[in-house]
């Protein structure tokens, strides 16, 4: 038998042991990956189904709008304060509910709520939201991100979803993209 | 003597890098290169080094967990000897350090240092810009306040534009679905692990690419690079005008190094560490979140673009300016290198600076922020009460009550969001001014719904009286013909 020209048994050796190398890598690479991938890969989604309490319908008046919070359905012990979330919750008329997120949906900074003008004001970049969460003025192009609620045994739950974005496909009355601002008269 | 020569030879025979010292430290550098302006790159790796060293003091004491984070930096800041200096050395470092990377940036492309056979040099250089703006990020983050928490919104806000990737790239980035314990970790192996491993690899790169390839010339007008004669030319320069870098050039670099450690020591003493601000709890929404100084000028542009800009401008413009960055030693790889000869170059530069330095300055003022509690802390000026009716001043109420300060600034206090209203009356007529406050509209939202017709009139009336003493307010002439139309027809019988 004679061997191909230039290809020794040693050399031969060495490729076989590159080879090896590369399918062991190749093999270790399925779960590195997988973990490093956990918090995309929703294995694990326990409690983002999950109903979370805002208190007592008492506290949230007909006509208001009020701040609430809730802890994070899904959290570890070191989160800290971090997994207290803040929300708004607008009591429409008695029976019907809005629950916004605190994040602008510009930039995702926290929206303050004035009952005086009936607005919520962003404080980075101004961006502006009439009490049914829709644009008023400003660099969002969409209304408040909404959470879905519903109404039991005297007490209001919401649907704890992700911190939403932009780019992310939280609920909105108002996701109709405001393509431009007309200059001020 | 005889004792420190016996070390060395034992050391020389065991540990044989002597001769690759001797011959890093001792060749040929062109004579004009031991200048000033060749001190930013070994500026650069000293206060690179001083990083390193800050920071892992700083990780004996700080916990990287969401919970306890923010709390070990009190301690840092009030507990610990000097922990405050340590930190404020890190801090400043890591201002200087971006600085410093930049003007190195600019003084090899303003010398032509990118061109043949240095573009790799310039890739690399590249790659360290990116990962020392990645440290800056990751850096603030791990102070771990309320700037760092709602900072890290905004970086997921802007990472979920990119179209189907996005939200995905933003559990990536968190951890998970929101800004927790998970999140804090993974930026604690970002800034520690990750980027430093890459920042000393590519500084190896690069350093040893500018030891092989020799350090670019001082650039002549005339004298025009060329593939298939510099590395002879240059070899020709080097030996007929060279000076040893060791000791020829290095000690402007040794005076300068430390030049920049007494500066960043002088601003830590002075100035202090940085913050922590507020703790990071996202139910505490009284907060204005600023990015650190190197993205102050990112946050004007935020600010600045139209809406239907804003994510084009976001997803594609870092990707041209990377793609411009990289590119540029590969188009313009020979030719001209000195400034005098590259008036294009040197206006790029110019405009950068002025388009950079304005957004900075702006966004240290933010005048498209609203002032959240002008409306009840900013009192309306006296001048702008005396002398009024009751009307006026109920409207001026009216002004107050409604967040009107919040967005427009009366004697230049309140916010700048929207134009001053101190002469809004000369530029609306007192029916512009209504349909304005009704409608809204040019940025302004509508408040037809959230004011009483009493209340309207009340603030129109007010807003009436904002003009300079000798300015008449704004009218409609056609009102005046409609109202009297004898006036308006026989308008000559006046006299």
């Amino acid at each position: 038998m004679t061997l191909p020209e230039g290809l020794s048994r040693r050399t031969l050796l060495v490729k076989l042991g590159i080879a090896f190398n590369a399918a062991i890598a190749a093999v270790l690479a399925v779960p590195i990956v997988r973990y490093l991938m956990s918090p995309v890969i929703h294995e694990r989604k326990g409690g983002y189904d999950a109903w979370v309490s805002l208190g007592n319908l008492e506290q949230f008046p007909p006509g208001q709008t009020r701040f609430a919070t809730y802890r994070n359905p899904v959290v570890n012990p070191w989160d800290g304060t971090t997994g207290d979330i803040a929300c708004w919750v607008r009591n429409v008329d008695g029976k019907s509910f809005q629950v916004f997120a605190i994040n602008c949906a510009h930039l995702g900074c926290p929206v303050r709520w004035f009952p005086q003008s009936s607005l919520f004001l962003c404080p980075c970049h101004g961006g502006a939201y009439y009490q049914d969460g829709s644009r008023a003025s400003g660099p969002p192009e969409r209304g408040l991100f909404e959470y879905g609620y519903k109404l039991e045994s005297g007490r209001l739950f919401i649907k704890a979803e992700e911190m939403p974005t932009p780019g992310s496909a939280c609920k909105s009355k108002n996701s109709d993209i405001v393509r431009e601002i007309k200059p001020c008269a | 003597m005889r004792l420190i020569k016996t070390v060395v030879d034992w050391l020389g025979v065991r540990l044989p890098i002597d001769a690759t010292i001797q011959e890093t430290a001792g060749h040929q550098v062109p004579r004009d290169t031991a200048s000033w302006f060749y001190v930013f790159g070994s500026a650069a790796l000293v206060v690179f080094m001083l990083q390193i060293i800050t920071g892992i003091m700083l990780a004996f004491i700080y916990v990287p967990s969401a919970g306890q984070a923010w709390n070990s930096l009190q301690v840092l800041n009030h507990n610990v000897t000097l922990g405050w200096f340590i930190r404020a050395m890190h801090g400043w470092g890591s201002d200087f350090m971006v600085a410093i990377v930049l003007i190195h940036m600019v003084q090899v492309f303003l010398f032509g240092a990118y061109k043949f056979p240095r573009e790799l040099t310039w890739v690399v250089g590249i790659l360290l810009l990116i990962v020392t703006l990645g440290m800056a990020f990751t850096g603030q983050v791990l102070r771990f306040d309320q700037d760092a928490y709602w900072g890290l919104g905004i970086g997921a806000s802007i990472a979920s534009r990119v179209p189907i990737l996005g939200p995905p790239t933003v559990n990536l980035m968190l951890g998970g679905p929101i800004i927790a314990g998970a999140t804090l970790s993974r930026f604690f192996a970002l800034h520690v692990f990750i980027i430093p491993g890459l920042l000393i690899s590519f500084v190896v790169v690069h350093l040893l690419m500018v030891l092989r390839l020799g350090i670019n010339e001082w650039p002549m007008p005339g004298r025009v690079v060329r593939k298939a004669t510099y590395i002879k030319d240059y070899h020709e320069l080097t030996k007929r005008d060279g000076v040893p870098f060791v000791p020829g050039a290095v000690y402007k670099d040794l005076f300068f190094g430390a030049f920049i450690i007494i500066a960043i020591a002088a601003c830590a003493i002075y100035f202090g560490p940085f913050g922590p601000s507020g703790a990071p709890d996202p139910t505490i929404i009284q907060t204005a979140p600023r990015p650190d100084y190197f993205f102050l000028w990112l946050y004007a542009v935020l600010s600045l673009l139209p809406p239907s800009m804003e994510t084009p401008a976001l997803l594609i413009g870092p990707v041209i300016v990377l793609a411009g960055l990289i590119l540029l030693p590969f188009i313009f790889g020979e030719g001209e290198k000195s400034w005098r000869r590259r008036p294009i170059a040197v206006l790029t530069i110019l405009l950068s600076a002025v388009a950079l330095g304005t957004l900075t300055k702006l966004a240290q003022f933010a005048p498209w922020s609203p002032v959240m509690d002008a409306w009840s802390e900013i009192p309306v000026p006296s001048e702008f009460l005396q002398n009024r009716t009751a009307l006026e001043r109920q409207g001026a109420l009216v002004f107050k009550l409604k967040q009107c300060h919040n967005c427009h600034s009366l004697d230049d206090q309140g916010g700048k969001r929207g134009p001053a209203l101190d002469a809004v009356a000369v530029r609306l007529t007192p029916d512009q001014l209504i349909r304005q406050v009704i409608q809204g509209g040019g940025n302004m939202p509508a408040y037809g719904k959230n004011l009483s017709p009493a209340e309207t009139t009340a603030l129109v009336a007010f807003l009436e009286t904002l003009h300079p003493a000798g300015q008449l307010p704004a009218r409609d002439a056609s009102r005046t013909l409609a109202l009297d139309p004898q006036d308006g027809t026989a308008p000559a019988s006046k006299p």
